[in-house]
C-alpha cells in the first residue's frame, strides 16, 4: 500500500530517460570498480551480492531513494555520490565517483525496471 | 545454496593487477619458470608434429616408409630412447629450476612469513634474525630488485601461494614450512591467489604483492614503526566502538588494547588496496559492507556479521579504520 502511495511521487516515464548521453555499460563497470555490490544485489553484476544494503532489482521503478528523496536522476546522481548530503543520517557513503561516473552509474540503475 | 564466482570474478572484478597474467614474468625467478613453460610448449609441439606425420605416414604413406615406420628400430627409438633422453632432460632442468627458487635464505634476502588461513593471509616480515618485526594481513610489500625469501606455512589446511608474475607456485602445508623466492624488477602490484582448493571461499582468497622503489620501501616501512596518530572526531567514536563491540578479541591493532589472532591484523588496513582478501576495492562503502554482512560476501568466513549495529556505528568503525595507515 505504501508502495502505491509513494508510487505517485515517481516522475513522469520520460523523466527517466532524462540522462541523454549516459553510457549504461559504463555506469555498470563503474559500480563494479567500486564495490556498489559489496551492499547491493545489482541485476548484471554476478558478484558480489551483498546484503547489508536495499537490492537495487527493480530500482526504475522505485518512487524514492533511500525512502526520502524523489527518485529523479539528478537526485540519483548526486545520491550516488555523495549519499550522506542527500539523504542526512544514511548508512550510504559518499563514494569515489566522478560526476560523469555517477551519472552513468544513474542511468544504468534506472534501466533496470 | 550460495554459488561462488570461480569464473567469473575475473571477468568482472577490475581490481589493479586482477587477473594476473601468467606468461608475463616481472622479475628473474618468474621469467625462468616462463622460460621453462616455453620450452614445453615447444617441444610438445615438435611431438605433436612428429605424431601426426607418423599417422599420414601409416594411413597413406608410401609403401616403403609404412613398413619402415611398423619396423622394431623405430620403436626403440622413438618409443623408448627418445622419451627417455627427452624427458630426463626435462627432469634435470625443471628441478635445477624448483631448487634455486627454494635456495636457503641469503643474508641479502628480505624475510617475510604468510601463513594460509581460511580464506585469509597472515603476513609477518621478519628481521635478519628470524624474528617478528612487524605484522600485517592480506597484503606484502617488498622493494624492488631484492629477492624475498616468503617462508610459508598453513594453520588449518594445504593452502598455496601463487603470484603469477613473480615467482612459482608452493602448497603451505599443515605442520611444515615450505620457501619460497621472489622478486620484482619494477614498481607495481602483483595480484597473488590461493591455488590449492581449500574450502568454500577458497576462490575468494587473493592478496597482493606491492613492489616499491627502495626508499619509498624504507619511507612506508619507517611509517608503519610509528605509533598509529590518536584519531579525533567521528573516528573516534569509531575506536570506541571498535572496542566496545569487540573487534579486538579477533584483529590486532598495533599501539592499542586489540590484540586478537583469529582474523587479519588491522593495524594497517586503511592503506590496503583490497579488504577481504583480495576480493573488493578499499573505500568507506565496501569497509561498512564487509563489517555490516561479511557472510554474504564470502560465505562461512569467520568473521561474524555486525548488521545489528546502526548505520552511524558503522560508518564511525569504517572511518576509524580508514585512519590506520
Ligand atoms: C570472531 C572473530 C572476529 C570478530 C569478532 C571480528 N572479526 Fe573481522 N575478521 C575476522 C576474520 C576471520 C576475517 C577474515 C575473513 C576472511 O577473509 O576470510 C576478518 C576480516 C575483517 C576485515 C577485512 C580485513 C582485510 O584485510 O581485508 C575487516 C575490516 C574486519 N574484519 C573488521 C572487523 C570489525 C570492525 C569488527 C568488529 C565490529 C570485526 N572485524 C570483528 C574475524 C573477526
Ligand atoms: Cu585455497
Amino acid at each position: 500500500m505504501l508502495l502505491l502511495l509513494l508510487g505517485g511521487c515517481k516522475p513522469p516515464p520520460e523523466g527517466r530517460v532524462a540522462l541523454p548521453g549516459a553510457d549504461l555499460e559504463r555506469g555498470k563497470l563503474v559500480m563494479q570498480q567500486a564495490g556498489c555490490a559489496a551492499c547491493h544485489v545489482i541485476p548484471g553484476i554476478a558478484w558480489p551480492k551483498g546484503r547489508l544494503g536495499p537490492d537495487l532489482t527493480g530500482f526504475a521503478r522505485q518512487g524514492m531513494i533511500a525512502g526520502r528523496v524523489p527518485n529523479r536522476p539528478d537526485v540519483l546522481t548526486a545520491f550516488i555520490r555523495n549519499a550522506p548530503a542527500v539523504a542526512p543520517g544514511t548508512t550510504m557513503p559518499a563514494m569515489p565517483l566522478n560526476p560523469g561516473e555517477a551519472r552513468d552509474a544513474a542511468a544504468y540503475l534506472l534501466s533496470l525496471d | 545454496m550460495t554459488r561462488l564466482p570461480i569464473f567469473s570474478r575475473s571477468t568482472e572484478q577490475a581490481l589493479a593487477g586482477w587477473p594476473p597474467p601468467v606468461l608475463d614474468p616481472a622479475g628473474p625467478f618468474a621469467s625462468s619458470i616462463t622460460v621453462l613453460s616455453w620450452v614445453l610448449f615447444a617441444i610438445g609441439g615438435v611431438i605433436l608434429g612428429l605424431v601426426l606425420a607418423a599417422l599420414w605416414v601409416a594411413l597413406a604413406g608410401p609403401e616403403r616408409l609404412r613398413s619402415r615406420l611398423g619396423g622394431t628400430r623405430v620403436i626403440w627409438l622413438a618409443g623408448i630412447a627418445l622419451p627417455v633422453v627427452v624427458l630426463t632432460a626435462l627432469l634435470i632442468y625443471g628441478l635445477t629450476l624448483t631448487s634455486m627458487l627454494r635456495t636457503p635464505t641469503q643474508p641479502s634476502d628480505i624475510r617475510v612469513r604468510v601463513t594460509g588461513e581460511m580464506w585469509w593471509w597472515r603476513v609477518a616480515y621478519l628481521d635478519q634474525t628470524g624474528r617478528v618485526a612487524m605484522t600485517d594481513a592480506n597484503e606484502i610489500h617488498i622493494p624492488v630488485g631484492r629477492t624475498v625469501t616468503v617462508e610459508l606455512q598453513s594453520s588449518d589446511v594445504i593452502h598455496s601461494f601463487w603470484v603469477p608474475r613473480l615467482s612459482g607456485k608452493i602448497d603451505m602445508v599443515p605442520g611444515r614450512r615450505n620457501v619460497l623466492r621472489m622478486q620484482a624488477d619494477a614498481p607495481g602490484v602483483y595480484a597473488g591467489q590461493c591455488a590449492e582448493y581449500c574450502g568454500g571461499a577458497h576462490a575468494l582468497m587473493g592478496f597482493m604483492v606491492v613492489a616499491h622503489r627502495p626508499d619509498d620501501y624504507a619511507r612506508l616501512m619507517a611509517g608503519r614503526r610509528r605509533p598509529a596518530p590518536v584519531a579525533g572526531g567521528e573516528a573516534a567514536r569509531g575506536a570506541q566502538l571498535f572496542q566496545s563491540n569487540g573487534c579486538g578479541a579477533c584483529h590486532r591493532v598495533a599501539g592499542t588494547a586489540a590484540n586478537g589472532l583469529a582474523g587479519p591484523d588491522l593495524s594497517h588496513v586503511g592503506s590496503r588496496r583490497t579488504l577481504g582478501a583480495g576480493i573488493l576495492p578499499n573505500n568507506r562503502g565496501t569497509m561498512i559492507g564487509w563489517i555490516g554482512d561479511p557472510q554474504s560476501l564470502k560465505p562461512g568466513n569467520r568473521m561474524p556479521a555486525y548488521s545489528m549495529l546502526p548505520g552511524r556505528d558503522l560508518t564511525a568503525i569504517a572511518a576509524y579504520l580508514e585512519t590506520l595507515r
